[in-house]
């Protein structure tokens, strides 16, 4: 079997969860496997949902033990849950706590794991996985000596494709608590809109921006587009009052949206390490010479403060990011 | 109390990436090693630590005898004693995971700090390996630590803002950018460096996890275009390119 831990939110399945399910079936399918998605929460409701992306069975530790997140609770379970299953793979999305409970969860099962990968496949009914390295300057192949293999998946990268499965219920013991590490509180800086790692289109701003408030014009640009905004280093770092959360780069997020619009950004190695898996990127810098334009499948060599107004302007008027 | 800091030796971001005749590891020619960056905070948590309610503060790395270098620069910003575990220490997170927990297991560290990611292998996969081999709680990716009578309190990025995790010690402890501000070492400390030892053991015996089989560069991205006139016009030209050609409306 190959179990996906699986994250809800606001009771609906994540949409890197979905992506993730979604590549669980097509490798369940190549290796004539079944596919199980695993919830812990204090409520598992919307977890039927996962039978929408193939899932053969639905199990749930359900219980106000699991209501804040602790790795090591989670790591405990998800590893039962393989043992209990005889699963030989276990996928989660990349996202926060994925990255955090999947490598604890592989060695508890003295297993290898394989993290934010782009791609996968099974080869002799054994994981494959494909990894970007050194800030994505090379891509590494990744095989497993262990009997159980563990990966996560980079969000957007795997499409979530519907495909109806059995959706069986079943109900996991949860433990009981004494928990090492727990989460006590959320601290949400951000603004209600969705995270850069998830968004599809992302406008970002440099040092090129000039000052904080100037990010106005981005706002109004992603907002068009249906979009949100990113910024790099040097933005971030220049005390405009922009969080780090929205910093893209190797030490902000890694991201991989459908569009990258790059305004006053020069792209350092380490920005490019963030979000070179973008599929479309646009540059808009005043240097002509700027190692961005090497990257972008569109380059406007102009002034971003006259380019940006107009391409919020050309997007609404064909009516971009209303559907 | 005793404080055990993982440093891990890696490529620096601007080295030019070559494939080695192997075909799945890194041609180290033209690489420049450095302390992973991430790293570099977790030891200054430590020698913060140290400063403020006294500790003893030991780094490991694992590695060959080039990795002496980042061992030798943490004795010189202010840990007190440095460990060699000879070893692969590029590769499989699992592996040293399993050389680091055999060395640490009976030495009674209350806090152990690491790197959120180590550059390069960007496995961020070491850390929480760690404590699942000692059985001890994790935070990982922390802008802010707390240390109690033995608890700690770390604030931890996710997507959204940030969450505050509460746990026992001993804890494994992945250090983010924004935790502190690391100092450069000063002629004092690389003097008094120079007087230490570092301690050199074998790395014990691992289960294999996972192993690179192939490394490749990536497939060059396609001439981008300009777009050429006024703004007006660029903009126009950009939008019904995205819409037409690329069609990611
Ligand atoms: C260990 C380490 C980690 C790092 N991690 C990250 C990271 O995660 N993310 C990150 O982004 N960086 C990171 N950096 C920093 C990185 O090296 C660069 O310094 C940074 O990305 C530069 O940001 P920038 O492109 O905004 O600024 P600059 O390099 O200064 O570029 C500004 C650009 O704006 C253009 N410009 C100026 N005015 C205008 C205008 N009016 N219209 C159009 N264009 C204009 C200029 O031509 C220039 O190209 C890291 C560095 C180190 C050493
Ligand atoms: N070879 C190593 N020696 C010592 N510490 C390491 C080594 N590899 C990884 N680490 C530690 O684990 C963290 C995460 O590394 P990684 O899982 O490889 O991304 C690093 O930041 C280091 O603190």
């Amino acid at each position: 079997m190959i179990l996906v831990f699986c994250e809800l939110k606001d009771g609906q399945l994540r949409k890197p969860s979905a992506e993730a399910l979604s590549e669980g079936r097509r490798l369940a399918d190549a290796s004539g496997k079944k596919l199980g998605a695993i919830f812990a929460g204090a409520s598992c409701a919307g977890s039927a949902e996962a039978a929408k992306y193939g899932a053969d069975v639905i199990l749930c530790a359900e219980s106000p033990t699991l209501a804040s997140y602790s790795s090591d609770a989670f790591a405990g379970l998800l590893a039962d849950a393989v043992t209990a299953k005889g699963a030989t793979v276990l996928l989660a999305a990349a996202t926060s706590v994925g990255k955090d409970v999947t490598p604890r969860t592989a060695a508890r099962l003295g297993a290898g794991y394989a993290s934010d990968v782009t791609a996968l496949s099974m080869v002799e009914g054994k994981l494959v996985a494909v990894r970007p390295v050194y800030a994505g300057k090379a891509f590494a192949t990744t095989s497993f000596a262990s009997p159980v293999q563990v990966a996560t998946t980079r969000p957007n990268v795997f499409p979530a494709a519907e495909k109806a499965g059995a959706g069986a219920a079943e109900a996991l013991a949860a433990p009981a608590g004494g928990f090492k590490a727990v989460v006590k509180e959320i601290l949400a800086k951000a603004s209600g809109k969705v995270d850069l790692s998830e968004a599809n289109v992302i406008v970002s701003g440099g040092r090129g921006m000039k000052d904080g408030a100037n990010f106005k014009i981005l706002e109004e640009l992603a907002d068009a587009l249906g979009g949100v905004v990113g910024a790099s280093r040097a933005a971030v770092d220049a005390g405009w009052g922009l969080p780090h959360s929205m910093q893209v780069g190797q030490t902000g997020k890694v991201v991989s949206p459908t569009l990258y619009i790059a305004c006053g950004i020069s792209g350092a190695i380490q920005h490019i390490a963030g979000m070179s898996g973008s599929k479309f990127i646009v540059a808009i810098n005043k240097d002509s010479e700027a190692p961005i334009f090497k990257l972008a499948n569109y380059g406007i060599v102009g002034d971003l403060f006259e380019v940006v107004p107009e391409l919020t302007k050309a997007a609404k008027a064909l009516g971009i990011g209303s559907n | 109390m005793k404080i055990l800091v993982a440093i891990k030796q890696v490529p620096d971001t601007e080295s030019r990436i070559k494939v080695a005749a192997d075909g799945r590891s890194l041609d180290p020619v033209d690489v420049k090693w450095i302390t992973s960056p991430y790293d570099e905070y977790a030891l200054e948590e430590a020698i913060r630590i140290k400063e403020g309610k006294g500790a003893e503060v030991v780094a490991i790395s694992v590695g060959g005898d080039t990795t002496k270098e980042v061992l030798k620069n943490a004795l010189a910003l202010g840990a007190d004693s440095a460990v060699l575990l000879r070893g692969d220490g590029q590769g499989d997170a699992f592996a040293v995971a399993q050389m680091i927990a055999a060395y640490a297991k009976d030495k009674g560290f209350d806090l152990i700090l690491c790197g959120n990611m180590g550059l390069g292998g960007d496995n961020s996969a070491m850390g929480p390996m760690l404590a699942e081999l000692l059985g001890v709680g994790q935070a990982n990716v922390v802008v802010k630590l707390e240390l109690g009578e033995g608890t700690f309190k770390a604030e931890r990025e996710i997507e959204v803002g940030s969450e505050i995790v509460e746990g026992s010690l001993p804890a494994v402890i992945t250090a983010q950018k924004g935790l502190n501000e690391p100092r450069y070492a000063s002629l004092k400390g690389i003097m008094a460096a120079k007087k230490k030892t570092i301690e050199e053991l074998e790395g014990t015996p691992v289960v294999a996890g996972a192993l690179v089989s192939t490394l490749a560069l990536p497939p060059e991205r396609p001439a981008g275009r300009r777009l050429e006139g006024e703004p007006a016009a660029q903009a126009q030209a950009l939008i019904q390119a995205l819409k037409d050609e690329a069609k990611v409306f």
